[in-house]
């Protein structure tokens, strides 16, 4: 289990070869890359291209709410080996902003434990993101969509 | 006590942080929110009823009943939006 909140860009080959290195159990790694995209906003009548954002977040905090989702899907599935990186900072469209990677002896717990852990990072670790668009900079609102993405979870709950 | 504020709410408040010794009669999370509100325009902006925030109690995403007498650092921010 390993949870890292940094400002620098990972190497997704070296991050997964330190993952797995010595355990002969994992059958099967799930891995989620999230990357900036470029987005366009509508406003009114204008169109607005945004090429950068910048992440803030809750240093101590984030680094504890991550280790919690990190601990939950341990909890629900037998994995063999997790890993959560994410930045902050400012990063532009294309750039890595997060990795989510899981090791487990079957794919099932893999893919499922993988998407867990990404519906619950959006919601409960405290990041903000910061858009950067020719008209100036607009912090982004809380979607719908991901809170009901990290709410089917917690009907499987019990 | 410490109180931080992140994204939109630390300039709509005007600091990122600050000492505060509210009064015995403050006992949780919403009682804070109700006390902070008259100590400046942006607080009462930031922390109206009504407005989408969260709050922290030592690091810990907490509800307004939370207790936060002893606690070190109580944050407020908008919903997370990371990932």
């Amino acid at each position: 289990m390993t949870v890292r909140v940094q400002e620098g860009d990972f190497d997704v080959g070296a991050e997964l070869d330190r993952l797995t290195k010595g355990n002969r159990r994992i059958g099967g790694l799930a891995v989620f890359v999230g990357l900036v995209r470029e987005m366009h906003v509508r406003d009114g009548l204008h169109r607005d291209r945004i090429d950068a954002l910048t992440l803030e977040h809750y240093p101590g905090m984030t680094e504890k709410a991550l280790e919690d989702i990190e601990a939950e899907a341990n909890r629900r599935w037998p994995l063999e080996a997790t890993l959560i990186v994410h930045r902050y900072g400012r990063m532009e469209a294309g750039d890595r902003i997060v990795l989510v990677a899981v090791g487990s002896p079957h794919r099932e717990a893999a893919f499922e434990a993988c998407e867990f852990l990404v519906d619950w990072l959006k919601t409960k670790a405290p990041f903000w993101k910061l858009e950067e668009t020719p008209a100036g900079e607009k912090w982004v609102g809380a979607h719908e969509e991901d809170d009901a993405a990290a709410a089917r979870w917690e009907k499987k709950a019990q | 006590m410490k109180v931080r504020y992140f994204a939109w709410m630390k300039r709509t408040v005007g600091v990122a942080d600050e000492e505060i010794s509210p009064p015995a009669n403050v006992k949780t999370v919403g009682d804070l929110v109700t006390w902070l509100r008259n100590r400046s325009a942006g607080h009462a902006e930031a922390l109206a009823e009504g407005a989408a925030f969260g709050a922290a109690v030592d690091q810990r995403t907490a509800t307004f009943d939370v207790p936060i007498t002893g606690a070190r650092e109580v944050a407020f921010f908008p919903p997370f939006t990371g990932g």
